[in-house]
């Protein structure tokens, strides 16, 4: 099975997801990988988790990589190299090229997907249904390549010592009108202290804190655990904090050691993102929170009384 | 300035959802009602027509046995027309197939300066429908946008990132997703409601749209096996009596982490 993946970029690093990818398409067939961008940089990682070959844009120029990459993997393709399988992150970017590609070369598409099994030249993919208590299993039916997007830590990522891949040049080609917008500049929402998605534990924050003054317990429990400060969608979208603090279906995927959820309600899009968590604590006064439905320790309790009680016993220690 | 926004007609979330036996899909009996997350796009549809000072927002969309409820909600804030695809035939459509639907439906009501789709939609959220809209109507996009505004007839728009956010510009004819945030939905008033029932939905077939190959035999996918999800054990409940963060650092202790 020829297999690509689409390996996305951030910060000028190969993210965590396309290794992931990688990883698990080196264990099911040969692995090309597909950059937006140089692929000078990227080819040493790349390789060195199992992929072969690069295709590589080049500079994007200001263009979206939705439209761009979709455009020059469609030229890579009329020109000869078929993939069977191509995989791509479930992210804003992942997506957009996607669907561009979908619309190309006129194929269906699966995402969200948390798994996959190849039977023969059958391809199937398993999502995460209902806050992730169902799992649907869906198997492609049509021709290849067939195309699908995973949800971040679907799969471990583990390197496989390889070479440095070759690096292929994939133009772009001419996208007349749908290749029109231009990234005029970029603003990076940087945190302190360790990534959301990686950190060993998580303090997350929601309605329940009642005003966006009082999101600071939530950062200063963080701080005193090391861990990182993340959020549910509700106050995100009520401008208390930044987008990259979001955990769930629409935001990052954590699978900490420790996730402390204070004042979350849980709704089942929020539990798609931490449900992974080795160990969950939640703080919430409702005691029919569906939170405390999957929490190793709840506590019913008020957060403005519990927080500051936990944040002075460990700064006390 | 002629925006269309498309409207998603969905089962009312706070019923918990299930999926119907026989088909493996999402369950979409009963009343659908307007996805919450299309009403940020034609809030913002409805300031960018007041801001340019003439034009008017349609609403298009796809939706079984000619559901027309969200519609009126869209009518009601403040939409002046709106477009229905319904059709037996669209049942089981893959997210490519509603794509074409819904960009036929785009063409035929006479093209757009811009159209508005949220990024996910909340039952389905495939999250790639607006994309591939762009690309059939061969039109530039900008997903999650978080804020939007036209100068000189160029968009400007915030995009979300995963990391921040970048700023780009796109001439129009466009497609935008915006995301929650973008602003705050207006609530359609009694004096809306009421106009709503006297403004026109027109509904139109797959068929009609000049559509092929729809529904469950234009889907290249099929659903094989579901399976309940292992359940995490639930743990220990401790009501709060004063001194529960001390349980929280036990907690924390035996875990090695402090
Ligand atoms: C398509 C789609 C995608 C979505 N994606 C995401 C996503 O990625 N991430 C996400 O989080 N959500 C997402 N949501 C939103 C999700 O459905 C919920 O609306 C959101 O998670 C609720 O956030 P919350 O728990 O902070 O707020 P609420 O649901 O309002 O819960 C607040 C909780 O705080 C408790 N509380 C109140 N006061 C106190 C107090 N003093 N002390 C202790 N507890 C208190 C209440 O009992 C309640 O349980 C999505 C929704 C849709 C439709
Ligand atoms: N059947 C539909 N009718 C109208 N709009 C739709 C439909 N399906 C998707 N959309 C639009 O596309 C967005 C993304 O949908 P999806 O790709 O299904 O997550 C939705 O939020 C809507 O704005």
């Amino acid at each position: 099975m020829n297999i690509w993946v689409y390996a996305q970029s951030s910060n000028g690093a190969v993210t965590s997801t396309t290794l992931e990818l990688v990883t698990k398409a080196r264990s099911l067939g040969s692995v090309q990988a597909f950059v937006g961008g140089d692929g000078h940089a990227p080819a040493a990682i790349l390789g060195e988790y199992g992929a072969t070959k690069v295709y590589a844009t080049g500079d994007l120029e200001g263009r979206l990589p939705g439209v761009a990459v979709a455009g020059a993997m469609h030229a890579v393709i009329q020109s000869g190299d078929q993939p069977d399988l191509i995989l791509f992150p479930q992210s804003t970017e992942g997506r957009d090229v996607l669907a561009r590609l979908s619309v190309k070369l006129g194929r269906t598409v699966l995402t969200n997907n948390v798994g996959i099994d190849i039977d023969g030249g059958s391809v199937s993919v398993t999502t995460a249904v209902f806050g992730g208590d169902v799992l649907v299993t869906t198997a492609f039916t049509g021709a290849a390549p067939f195309l699908a997007a995973f949800r971040p830590k679907s799969f471990a990522a583990e390197p496989a010592y390889g070479a440095p891949a070759e690096v292929v040049v994939a133009p772009i080609p001419d996208l007349g009108p749908t290749g029109t917008a231009r990234v005029t500049a970029v603003h990076v929402e940087e945190t302190s202290g360790p990534k959301l998605d990686e950190a060993a534990i998580v303090v997350s924050g929601g309605r329940g804190l009642g005003e966006a003054a009082k999101y600071e317990m939530v950062e200063q429990l963080a701080k005193l655990l090391k861990a990182a400060p993340g959020a549910s969608r509700a106050i995100v979208d009520a401008g208390w904090v930044p987008y990259s603090y979001q955990v769930g279906q629409t935001g990052k995927v954590v699978k900490p050691l420790v996730y402390i959820a204070c004042g979350i309600s849980g709704a089942t899009q929020h539990m798609v993102g931490m449900k992974g968590s080795k160990n969950i604590i939640a703080i919430n006064k409702d005691k029919e929170a569906p939170i405390f439905g999957i929490a190793d320790l709840g506590i019913v309790g008020d957060v403005h009384k519990v927080l500051p009680k936990l944040i002075e016993a460990l700064g006390a220690r | 300035m002629k925006i269309t926004v498309l409207v998603k007609q969905i089962p009312d979330p706070a019923v918990p959802g299930s999926l119907d036996p026989s088909t493996n899909t999402l369950r979409r009996a009963g009343k659908l009602i307007m996805d919450e997350s299309d009403s940020y796009g034609i809030e913002m549809a409805l300031q960018l027509v007041h801001a340019a000072g003439d034009g008017a927002v349609t609403v298009v969309s796809m939706a079984p046995n000619g559901e027309v409820s969200g519609l009126r909600t869209a009518l009601a804030m403040g939409a002046a027309s709106a477009v229905l695809v319904s059709d037996p035939a669209l049942q089981g459509s893959d997210a490519l197939t509603t794509a074409t639907v819904l960009a036929a439906a785009i063409q035929r009501s006479g093209g757009a300066d811009l159209v508005i789709a949220a990024t996910e939609s909340s039952d389905g959220y495939t999250g790639t429908v607006p994309e591939q809209i762009a690309e059939i109507l061969g039109l530039p996009s900008i997903t999650f946008a978080r804020s939007v505004s036209i100068i000189d007839g160029t968009l400007a728009v915030n995009r979300q990132t995963e990391e921040g956010y970048d700023e780009v510009t796109c001439p129009l004819p466009a497609l935008i997703s915006v995301t929650a945030g973008v602003v705050e939905p207006r609530y359609p008033s009694f004096k809306g409601i009421m106009a709503a029932k006297a403004k026109q939905i027109e509904t139109v077939t797959a068929a009609e749209l000049g559509v092929g190959l729809v529904g469950w035999s234009g889907a290249d996918q099929q659903i094989t096996v579901v399976t309940k999800a292992d359940a995490r054990a639930a743990g220990e409940i401790i009501e709060d009596d004063g001194e529960a963060h001390l349980d929280i650092v036990r907690f924390l202790e035996n875990l090695k982490v402090i």
